[in-house]
């Protein structure tokens, strides 16, 4: 995503990365970003939790005007949890990647019924 | 006696890096090539307040709607369109790279827009661009994402006129 907003942010329009991955936040290096220190796959939030998720949003948003130098990244204050045990177990095994094919992956299978009845699909764009 | 708040642990950020390196490593896969920049950011600065501003989200989690082709495991860099009148219930993920449980439970987690139509609402900001783009991040060529993916979205995003672009990554 870090490509996507140099990208954009060259072409004019600014831009804020809010990442949960500092090391890949650091090494690409975007204009601007915010750090939430959260296991990834809550990028904006904790699930059903509409008030924290608009405090992290708004957090996330404020640094348009807050940050005025290429690359920093401003350090959200949420937590996960009160220790952060969970940080000992991330991607240490296992391998979430499916089968590794041209396939689309559905979540569910009245997905892929929807999507096989719709035909062509307006508005998926094919690169 | 109570451990005071500041004593109990805390560890540093994650650093996905070392650890995408040693699982892959460990399976087998060849390296994942993380994108490494040389030169600084390029910059544009925001020229009104936030709350006058439209806003458009960009969201690399695998969000496809109910109805939209999903995304393919292999490199996939295409990209779904996603209304952001959107009800959050048709929204679904499809990704290999993180554990979908919550985004499957909340899509807000990985893609916020009842969160930024909320916060339009309420005047935070000015609106939420009509559109919203998704991908599915953990694109193994830099130059697909850089050369096909990037301008893209960054056209689109022109289009829509958005004053600022809010990019969540997963």
């Amino acid at each position: 995503m870090g490509l996507i907003a140099r990208r954009v942010e060259a072409d004019g329009i600014p831009t804020l990365s809010m990442t949960s991955a500092f090391s890949i936040t650091r090494s690409v290096n975007p204009p601007r970003a915010t750090f939430l220190d959260y296991p990834l796959g809550h990028t904006t939030g904790k699930p059903l939790e509409a008030g924290l998720q608009a405090e992290i949003v708004a957090a996330g948003l404020a640094a348009f005007e807050e940050l005025d130098t290429p690359g920093a990244v401003k350090m959200l204050p949420y937590r996960w949890s009160e220790d952060d045990e969970w940080k000992r177990e991330v991607m240490l095994s296992g391998d979430a990647r499916t089968d590794r094919s041209a396939e689309p992956v559905y979540q569910r299978d009245a997905d892929r019924r929807l999507a096989e009845d719709a035909g062509a699909c307006p508005t998926c764009v094919f690169l | 006696m109570r451990t005071p708040e500041s004593l109990k642990t805390r560890r540093p950020p994650v650093d996905h890096i070392v650890r995408t390196r040693d699982l892959y490593s460990s399976l087998g896969h060849e390296p994942y090539r993380w994108v490494r920049s040389e030169t600084p950011p390029p910059w544009t600065e925001v020229e009104k307040p936030l709350r006058d501003c439209r806003v458009g989200l960009v969201a690399s989690g695998g969000v496809y709607r109910a109805g939209q082709i999903a995304f393919h495991h292999r490199d996939d860099v295409s990209l779904r369109v996603i209304d952001t009148s959107v009800p959050a219930a048709e929204l679904r993920t499809s990704h290999f790279a993180y554990d979908q449980t919550d985004a499957r439970i909340d899509p807000n987690v990985v893609f916020p827009v009842d969160t930024l139509r909320a916060l339009a609402a309420e005047g935070v900001i000015g609106e939420l661009s009509p559109r919203a783009y998704t991908f599915m991040g953990g694109i193994y060529s830099a130059r697909r994402a850089r050369e096909t993916l990037a301008p893209e979205i960054s056209r689109r995003l022109a289009a829509d006129q958005v004053d600022l672009a809010l990019l969540v990554p997963v």
